[in-house]
């Protein structure tokens, strides 16, 4: 097996599935960018925070939103200073180059050392967005024809970018990609995940926990599932609140933490009525 | 093997390039996956599969073609078959396969390596390897193919029933559709124009203006471009639509939630349209058809969402309409030419399967509107319709 590149095997703070492990040492091993995506809450942009973490390296973000251009990745021309510069007499207008601003894509070319660099939620943009760039993470080099310098990277970044398929990206854009869909972990891999976070938990609460979170996920009709993030934050009102595991079976204490939305709440209600489970719900402190 | 991987994924309607299948040898030949056909099975997803939507397609290809790759009993022995196969071209002295016979496995892996290496330089280029890749069992991508059938911890089998698990079903495309998928595929539906108060600054003739009154900072203002696509949404809300109902209500709360539309109105018909169309199927709030006729420009992007499945008489006869109390002096195919007249984009949507199309009011119906199945695919083939310019 090739030693050549650092090789990703999750944090103390983070468990990654084999598949994912295995995915993220090709992308970095292939240098092509990671496109992530999976159910909300399933870990996306937190797996950069983590192979970053877990390299050892730097990791620069670039949260995309709906207004951003794929050149705000590269650099910023700032006009409108040079302008006012000009107009005032303030600083050297003739420079260019004090007015062109890197963009963390093009700050993520230029570091010597490697960095890890996240492009989050890239179907925020517009649908031309990725296109733009396309050539820029194929050849990690782009041109700034004001200063007339060509921008190289001298360490490919390794680039991760989530996406929630808002929108579809562009075939062009997928191909030069490796992929990954962000599965929801199975109960032993949560188990993992919940004792990362829990170390002290105790075994018979979470037994009933995990049994009580997956009977959740498996009702249909919610608008939205239960996830990762909102089983831990309920454990941590579980035990914040001392409630006995028997509890946690018979009802469902501090709903709320895991039911974020009221149609949700009624068919939540449904669903215990048809387990025969109706007990109080614990959900006035949200609702 | 190898390549018929490829061909079964192409088969499927899965959209593998040469340039990912490219993408995947690379993989192999930097040594991934070596240890198990589970990590192949996660590699070659990763690269070749772009979307979760044809996981399923892909466990199907998967499970097809690399069902019979059982384990063999002896590796080693197996590596030196392959090895001893004359397409290997590796020149093999007998003391080096008998050198070969005393290394532990990772010896030999380390060894093979380092041949095919050799190997690659002597070919020109990878497409060769591929080539013969087919006829050779694994072909010959590099160590990784005999890697494969290495066993490793996991076992060669565990892929096999991943893929034939099947656990992506749900992510096909031509099944389901919820609020989020409906809201991707109306996203398309977009028409860019430059309209409303001159509120954004134009950079360029702002600089240029300011140029020619030598600095005096001048600022020039310019329209948006906004989306100016109307929509309007009839659905039916007939007996026969009950089952359909949920879909029906995530399109519409997708629609509605679509905050780039200029505009977006939305009417309930009872399982055709008359001469009155319902704002609100429960509390009778009607709107009669000819006024919505008059009151909306042609240029509104019609969808209308409807089983089309009715008895022919409520289609084509006066008086045809299945509430009792309810008269139509005009038949209601006579309605639905007037709107597909008015508007000049319509589509109909069916949330029946379209096998199911052969009904006669179906048929009848899909002559006025062209008709598509309410799935993701057809719903984006609709939008592609709308945005037709005429």
């Amino acid at each position: 097996m090739s030693k050549s590149f650092d090789r990703f095997n999750g944090t103390e703070k983070y468990i990654v599935s084999p598949a994912l492990r295995d995915v993220v040492n090709v992308a970095i091993s292939l240098g092509r960018p990671l496109l992530v995506k999976g159910e909300p809450g399933t870990g996306k942009t937190l797996l950069a925070h983590n192979i970053a973490r877990a390299l050892g390296k730097d990791l620069l973000i670039w949260n995309v939103k709906s207004t951003t251009k794929a050149k705000d990745g590269l650099y910023v021309y700032d006009t409108v200073q040079r302008l006012n510069d000009s107009r005032f007499g303030t600083g050297d207008v003739s420079d260019i180059k004090r007015y062109i601003h890197l963009g963390q894509l093009g700050r993520s070319f230029t570091t010597a050392e490697q960095v890890v660099l996240l492009i989050d939620e890239i179907d925020k943009a517009d649908l031309e967005f990725p296109n733009d760039l396309l050539n820029e993470l194929d050849e990690m080099s782009f041109y700034i024809p004001e200063t007339d310098e060509t921008i190289e990277a001298a360490q490919r970044p390794i680039v991760v970018i989530t996406s929630n398929s808002e929108k579809e990206l562009p075939d062009a854009f997928l191909r030069r990609c490796v992929f990954h869909y962000i599965e929801f972990p199975d109960a032993d891999l949560m188990k993992d995940i919940v004792h990362v976070h829990f170390p002290n938990l105790e075994k018979k609460l979470l037994k009933e926990v995990l049994n009580r979170f997956y009977w959740l996920r498996q009702i249909d009709n919610f608008r939205k599932k239960p996830s990762t993030s909102e089983l831990l934050d309920w454990i941590q009102a579980l035990i914040a609140g001392g409630i006995e595991p028997e509890k946690v079976a018979k009802e469902l204490p501090f709903a709320g933490a895991l039911i974020k939305k009221e149609q949700d709440v009624e068919v939540l209600q449904a669903a215990l009525e048809r387990s025969g489970k109706s007990g109080p719900l614990g959900l006035r402190s949200r609702f | 093997m190898f390549m018929d991987f490829f061909y079964t994924l192409r088969q499927l309607k899965v959209p593998v390039s040469v340039t990912e299948w490219m993408t995947l040898m690379e993989a192999l030949s930097k040594g991934h996956a070596q240890s198990s056909l589970t990590s192949f099975y996660h590699l070659a997803r990763a690269v070749l599969i772009k979307s979760e939507t044809f996981y399923d397609q892909y466990d199907q290809a998967f499970a097809h073609v690399f069902r019979q790759a059982a384990l063999p009993p002896d590796i080693r022995q197996e590596i030196l078959d392959w090895l001893a196969d004359p397409l290997n071209r590796l020149e093999l002295s007998d003391e080096e396969i008998a050198k070969l016979q005393r290394w532990d496995l990772d010896k030999l892996r380390e060894e093979l390596d380092k041949r095919l290496n050799e190997q690659d330089e002597r070919h020109d280029g990878g497409s060769r390897w591929i080539g013969t890749g087919g006829t050779s069992p694994f072909g010959h991508s590099g160590a990784h193919p005999a890697g494969i059938r290495i066993g490793g911890e996991g076992g060669g089998g565990r892929a096999i029933q991943i893929a034939a698990a099947r656990r992506f079903r749900n992510y096909r495309t031509d099944v389901a559709l919820d609020v989020r998928q409906i809201k991707v595929a109306l996203k398309k539906l977009r028409q860019f124009a430059k309209e409303g108060p001159e509120d954004e600054l134009d950079i360029d003739l702002t600089i240029d203006k300011t140029c020619r009154e030598a600095g005096e900072i001048e600022l020039v203002f310019t329209r948006a471009r906004k989306n100016t696509v109307k929509v309007l949404l009839l659905m039916d809300s007939g007996g026969s639509m009950t089952p359909y109902s949920r879909l029906v209500s995530r399109l519409f709360s997708a629609a509605h939630q679509m905050s780039h539309f200029r505009d977006l109105k939305a009417y309930y018909f009872h399982n055709c349209i008359y001469q009155d169309l319902y704002k609100d199927i429960y509390n009778n709030d009607v709107e009669p058809t000819a006024g919505m006729l008059k009151n909306l420009d042609g240029d509104y992007k019609v969808i209308l969402v409807g089983d089309a499945y009715m008895a022919p008489s409520e289609l084509m006869s006066v008086g045809g309409a299945i509430d009792y109390y309810y008269h139509n002096e005009t038949p209601g195919h006579e309605w639905l030419s007037r709107i597909a007249d008015h508007f000049r984009n319509c589509v109909w949507l069916n949330p029946l399967p379209q096998m199911a199309w052969v009904h006669p009011t179906i048929k009848a119906i899909g002559h006025v509107f062209p008709m598509y199945p309410l799935t993701l695919d057809g719903l984006e083939e609709a939008v592609r319709k709308l945005i037709v310019k005429h």
